[in-house]
Formats: C-alpha cells, sequence, structure tokens
C-alpha cells in the first residue's frame, strides 16, 4: 500500500518569514480555490472534468516558487493550482471554469485547459503524457536561442508509462536540453495504483535508461519539494541536461468529481491526511515563530474572501458570444484567401471565419445557446447533477 | 526561371527560408547526415550546422510534439516525417495539440509548425508505406493542409506554408519528387494559402485532381480532348486548407459537370467532401452526379499489379467523364 514518505528531513532551514508565509497563504488559496470550485460543480456552475489538486499544494507552490519568472511551467488537466502559483488572478481561472469570456483560455478550455502566456504558464493539457514533448520542444527553443531559461515539466505517475516518457527523456538527454520533468506521484493513475500500473515503481528510477537522472522529493513538504527542485533547476540551467523529480503526493480527493473512490481505503486516505501539506507548514510556522495564531487564521480568511470574490467575478463574467464560436480556429491575415473552415449548422454553408461578420445571423435553429445560458444563470444554482453527487462523500 | 525537380525545388524553399529567418530549424528522422530519405533537405546540414538541421531518432509523436513546444515559444519548426503513414504514430501531438493548442488557449500562443511528409502509391512499399492520408488532416480544423503538385507549388507553397502562423501539415508525393518544372529563382516568391491553380481551362466538365492526381488529370483531359471532343477544365486545389472553393464553383457553373480524382480511400474521402459541398451550393447548375474516381478501398498490396490498379490512371478519369455526359 502507498505510504508516506518517512517524516520530511526536519533539518531543512526554513525561508524568510515573508516567504514562508507567502508559501503557507499561496497553498490556502489554492486548496480554498479548489474547495470552492468542487462546490461550484456540485451545482452545475463548472461543467465536463473537474480534477482537483487538493493534498498536492506543497508539489505545486514548492516547485513552481523555485522558478524564475522567465521559465517556463507546463502542467496537466489538474492544473487550476499551477495557474494560480504563477501568477494568474482566481478570478481568471474560476471564469475559465465557469466557461466565460474572462476565462484564462476565453472559456475555450476549461478546468483542463488553463493558460497564460503573460505568466508563462504554458497550459494545461488534457492528454495524458502530452505535454512532455512540448516542454522538450520549449526548453530547445530556450536553448536554440541561447538563453538560460528553464522548462519545468509537471505530468502524473500514470503519464511515466506513456510512449512520449521514454521518447522524451531520450531525446531531451540527447540533446541536452533545459528542462526539469516533475512526475507528481500521487498514487494513482486515475483509480489504478502506482504498483498496479507501473512494474517500477521507484520512479525517479524511470529515465535512468534514457540518460535522465532522478531525484525524489517529499511532495507533502513545500520546503523539501522546493529545495530538491531548485538543485534540479540549476542542473538544468547550468549544465544543461535534464532531470527528473518524482514528487511523492497525494491526492485527497477523487481523481475527478465523479470518482467513487473504490480503489482505495478510507483508512489510506486518513494516514495521509496526517500530513496535510497546509497544516504541516502553518504548524512548523507557529511553533517556529513565523507566524501567530490569529495571523494564520487571517490567511485563511483572506483566500477565503478572494475566492468568494473569483466566484462573484465569474458569475458577472458573459457567456462567449455565439458567433465567436470560429474566433482562434486559426491565425488570419487580413485578406481570408479560400475557406478555412465550412459551417455546415444551418442550410446555408458559410465560411466559418464570416461568422463574425455575419453577426451570428444564421444562429443553429433550435435554441440551444440560449437553452445552455438560461440553465448557468445564477438562480438556478443549486440543482445538483446526479454524477456530481458520488464524490461529495468525501 | 530555372528548371527544377520538385524535390530539389523543396530544398530551394527549406535553403532560403533559413536563410531568411533565423527561428527557422529543421528535424527529422535521417534528414542530416544521411540527407533525407528522399533527399530533399540534401546539403542542408552542411550549409547550416546541427543545430538548425538535426537528425532526431525514430520518435515521431515526439519529435512532432517538440515542433509544436519550440513553435509556442518563438521558433518556426520543420518537422520532416519519413512517410505519410508514418504521421499516424503523431496524430496526438498533430490534432490534439497543434491544431487545438491556438483555439482551446483563447488565441493566446501560435504554432507556426510545419509537417512536411511524402504520400503515394507505385513504389511496392506495400501497406503501411503507401497511402494517401490528406483527408485525415484535411478532416481536422485548425490545421492547414498542402498538396504541391509542380516544382513551383512545391517551393512557393513551402515557403508560404514556414511563413504562415498556423501548423501546416504539408503533403509531398513520392513520385512527385523526380519530377522537373520551372520555377521561379525570385526568393521572395511564396504563393498564397487558398488559390487554386487551372491547370487547363475548358467548357464542358470540371475536373479536380488533388496531389499527383492534378497530373493524371491533365493528361486524361488531353485525351478527353483528342478523342471524344470533350474540353476538360482541370483544377488543382494545391490547398485543401484553406480550400479556394469559389474557384471550383465557378468552374462548375460553367461547365455544369464534375469529376473529383484522389489517390486515397473513397469513404470519407477529400472527394466526398467536395461532392458533397458543390451539390449543396450548385446543384442547380449540375447536368449529371458529381462523379468521383479514387484509390480502391483496400490496404494497398505489394504486388505490382495490384497496386497499380489499386490507385487511379487517366483512363478510369476519360471513364468518369464520359459517364457524366451518358445521358446526353
Amino acid at each position: 500500500m502507498a505510504k508516506p514518505l518517512a517524516d520530511p528531513p526536519a533539518e531543512a532551514k526554513l525561508p524568510q518569514p515573508d516567504v514562508a508565509r507567502e508559501w503557507l497563504a499561496t497553498m490556502v488559496l489554492i486548496r480554498r480555490f479548489e474547495e470552492r470550485a468542487g462546490e461550484m460543480y456540485a451545482k452545475a456552475k463548472v461543467g465536463g472534468f473537474l480534477h482537483l489538486s487538493i493534498g498536492e499544494e506543497a508539489t505545486i507552490v514548492g516547485s513552481a516558487r523555485a522558478l524564475r519568472d522567465d521559465d517556463y511551467l507546463i502542467s496537466t488537466y489538474r492544473s487550476h493550482g499551477h495557474a494560480i502559483v504563477r501568477g494568474t488572478s482566481p478570478d481568471a481561472v474560476m471564469a475559465e471554469l465557469f466557461g466565460r469570456v474572462d476565462g484564462c483560455s476565453k472559456g475555450r478550455g476549461g478546468s483542463m485547459h488553463m493558460f497564460d502566456l503573460s505568466r508563462r504558464f504554458m497550459g494545461g493539457y488534457g492528454i495524458v503524457g502530452g505535454n512532455l514533448p512540448i516542454a522538450a520542444g520549449m526548453a530547445l527553443a530556450s536553448d536554440y536561442r541561447g538563453l538560460d531559461e528553464v522548462t519545468l515539466c509537471q505530468f502524473g505517475d500514470g503519464a511515466s508509462n506513456q510512449g512520449t516518457f521514454g521518447e522524451t527523456m531520450n531525446l531531451a538527454a540527447l540533446w541536452r536540453l533545459p528542462v526539469v520533468f516533475m512526475v507528481t506521484n500521487n498514487q494513482f493513475g486515475m483509480g489504478t495504483s502506482l504498483e498496479r500500473h507501473s512494474a517500477v515503481t521507484d520512479l525517479q528510477r524511470k529515465g535512468e535508461g534514457f540518460g535522465v537522472p532522478g531525484m525524489r522529493c517529499d511532495g507533502m513538504d513545500v520546503l523539501d519539494t522546493h529545495t530538491v527542485t531548485c538543485e534540479a533547476l540549476r542542473i538544468a540551467r547550468e549544465e544543461r541536461r535534464p532531470v527528473l523529480v518524482e514528487a511523492v503526493t497525494y491526492r485527497f480527493r477523487g481523481h475527478s468529481m465523479a470518482d467513487p473512490e473504490e480503489y482505495r481505503t478510507k483508512d489510506q486516505v486518513e494516514e495521509w491526511r496526517k500530513r496535510d501539506p497546509i497544516e504541516v507548514f502553518g504548524d512548523r510556522l507557529v511553533a517556529e515563530g513565523v507566524l501567530e495564531e490569529d495571523e494564520r487564521l487571517r490567511i485563511d480568511a483572506q483566500a477565503v474572501q478572494r475566492v468568494d470574490a473569483a466566484v462573484a467575478f465569474a458569475d458577472a463574467s458573459e457567456h462567449p458570444a455565439p458567433d465567436s464560436l470560429y474566433d482562434d480556429v486559426y491565425v488570419l491575415g487580413e485578406q481570408v484567401q479560400g475557406w478555412y473552415s465550412v459551417d455546415e449548422r444551418t442550410p446555408t454553408p458559410h465560411r466559418g471565419e464570416d461568422e463574425r461578420a455575419m453577426g451570428g445571423a444564421r444562429l443553429p435553429a433550435g435554441g440551444a445557446y440560449e437553452q445552455a445560458v438560461e440553465q448557468a444563470a445564477p438562480e438556478s444554482a443549486g440543482d445538483k447533477p446526479a454524477d456530481a453527487a458520488q464524490d461529495e462523500a468525501d | 526561371m530555372a528548371v527544377l525537380r520538385y524535390r530539389e525545388a523543396l530544398n530551394a524553399a527549406l535553403r532560403e527560408e533559413m536563410a531568411r529567418d533565423e527561428n527557422v530549424m529543421l528535424m527529422g528522422e535521417d534528414i542530416g547526415v544521411f540527407n533525407g530519405a528522399f533527399k530533399v533537405t540534401a546539403g542542408l546540414l552542411e550549409e547550416f550546422g546541427e543545430k538548425r538541421v538535426r537528425d532526431t531518432p525514430i520518435s515521431e509523436n515526439t519529435i512532432v510534439g517538440m515542433g509544436v513546444g519550440a513553435a509556442m515559444t518563438g521558433l518556426r519548426p520543420v518537422v520532416e516525417l519519413m512517410t505519410i503513414n508514418f504521421s499516424l504514430l503523431a496524430m496526438d501531438q498533430i490534432v490534439n495539440h497543434a491544431a487545438a493548442i491556438h483555439y482551446m488557449f483563447g488565441g493566446q500562443v501560435k504554432v507556426p509548425l510545419v509537417v512536411r511528409m511524402p504520400q503515394g502509391a507505385g513504389h511496392q512499399l506495400g501497406p503501411t508505406h503507401s497511402h494517401s492520408f490528406e483527408a485525415l488532416f484535411l478532416h481536422v480544423p485548425g490545421l492547414l493542409v498542402a498538396v504541391p503538385t509542380t516544382a513551383a507549388d512545391a517551393k512557393g507553397l513551402l515557403k508560404a506554408a514556414i511563413r504562415d502562423d498556423n501548423p501546416v501539415v504539408f503533403i509531398e508525393h513520392e513520385y512527385l519528387y523526380g519530377q522537373r518544372g520551372d520555377v521561379p529563382d525570385d526568393d521572395d516568391c511564396t504563393l498564397r494559402f487558398g488559390e487554386a491553380a487551372i491547370r487547363r481551362e475548358g467548357g464542358d466538365v470540371t475536373i479536380v485532381g488533388i496531389s499527383r492526381m492534378a497530373l493524371t488529370s491533365q493528361r486524361a483531359a488531353t485525351v478527353l480532348a483528342e478523342e471524344h471532343e470533350i474540353e476538360a477544365e482541370v483544377i488543382d486545389p494545391r490547398t485543401l486548407r484553406p480550400l479556394d472553393l469559389d474557384k471550383i464553383l465557378a468552374s462548375v457553373r460553367k461547365t455544369n459537370r464534375c469529376v473529383i480524382v484522389e489517390e486515397g480511400w473513397p469513404h470519407g474521402g477529400v472527394g466526398a467532401n467536395l461532392a458533397a459541398l458543390v451539390q449543396e451550393q450548385a446543384f442547380d447548375d449540375l447536368d449529371a452526379p458529381v462523379m468521383r474516381v479514387t484509390g480502391a478501398d483496400v490496404p494497398m498490396p505489394y504486388s505490382k499489379p495490384l497496386e497499380q490498379i489499386a490507385f487511379p490512371h487517366e483512363p478510369q478519369v476519360v471513364d468518369a467523364v464520359l459517364a457524366t455526359f451518358r445521358d446526353l
């Protein structure tokens, strides 16, 4: 059975008090954000899949805080926290979950596809293992231009079984690319436990055969994650070679909101919850006099308030207009030659790229757009879809 | 003007664009030391060095994915896949990533990537090296698809593809690599995507030929004129996305007949798609059903006689055209 790593290295020194407090505050913000996201999902304000990283906040914050502003971070379909830690406004992340125009991907991506170019958060990706080659390509571009930026690529233990894992490790080592691969080992590839999906369970070693050395950090410990990631980034940046870091962590919630969690025991979850990264780090800050108890409560209250504001913002944000449907399918020049897209939703086929100019004049029959808008209206909040209810027992 | 082979025209396009923009770089299997499986990249490693001309391991999905990542962060990578059948290994990166990223991230980032690959039957390479998959890529919104037929188009379209900000699937043809044609010398001579070429004017029937089939259609048109007094208008779309549908429709409105010729499979093919578009928008102008001539609906056989009857030749095109006149 997957067990937490032994106690974190207690001798690891805390960073400056303001830094330590910021780490705690960011972990709390991500936790509160995701709890609310789960509630909004249950109220059908959020559609599709919702993968929460509750329990994994130390892995997210510890690793991302090791990055420079000009480094790239790229993640998976479990990436609300990755956007927030990089500085994307919780408003924009919540609005994306709500599918609104002010979402960080303008409502096109949803939970699995957050993105913020201005903060070099290079995306959440819905295909397991799909982001690995892309990360290597970003590192290639940095290397090609003689820049000392590093790309930090996070993916789950399940992704280490994809073909792209081996292919990318080999190429990154062969070309000495400045990329750090971080396998977030949360013990499960969806509902299949590590020892049931990977012949090698010591995941940090999985890159060795491809020439990528491994390191391990306690992903429940923000400090240890930060220390190990800093060293991995240094190796990538200065020695020009990739590193694989295994962050050993645990997600307290299901794989997605629709997960009855029949593959693990409540005892196991409880055992890991004793290592809650926010509680453990907060306790230590209080114990070492970095944080007063009332300040700790204030951090939490501020996070709740921030998330409330994000929900209000998302609810007030507009749905994407129907005539925006074809926006950004292509990068179009001033003169559009030929048919890029063919719209066949109405009896009068037309170019998708003319949709804007037509002002949505030819909306498909049946009122599907208006119905969907109506269903998302604030007054209907509280209608819980059947398939979202399962995970609420938690 | 210079007379170049199709592969030399492609080589010239790569060389000129690499000289013009230092962010253009090449990745692919055996494109460097080996000079390319079909010699398209011959001499480029020597000229531009290992930083810009990169031999890769045999990892199609990952080299295309690296092209996606590099394109998102400022480079203009050109990835060569040895044959179009191998592109199937890279479908995840081409369809789920390259094509979707600009849209799914709300237009924040572009993917100016070119993925080159040759297709086509006729060399007895059997069921895993001989297919024609332009329809697979045409299916995907977010991709541009080029199918150049002549040396001049190969050069002009590849230069345009490299300068375009969209991901481009650039489909070459193994049979065409050795074909010669006049090619403009001008370094800045790009072609526009979405502009079909009228290879032969005529008023009796419109023949749309895809990739190599544009040449087959031209030869068929000569037979039709000489033996049947039928003047065919032959259109080579050159790019399938964007598609110069307006030019095709204008021709059909003039000739009232349409035959579409492609090397790929019939179900869900380019012709199936184009026939639907034509009948939707020019039904009243048609005097006969839109006809298709396609490759056989089989994996490509190795046997030379069987292979030869599994892709279209000009007599079949002639027959299809004559069938549109059957009721007269």
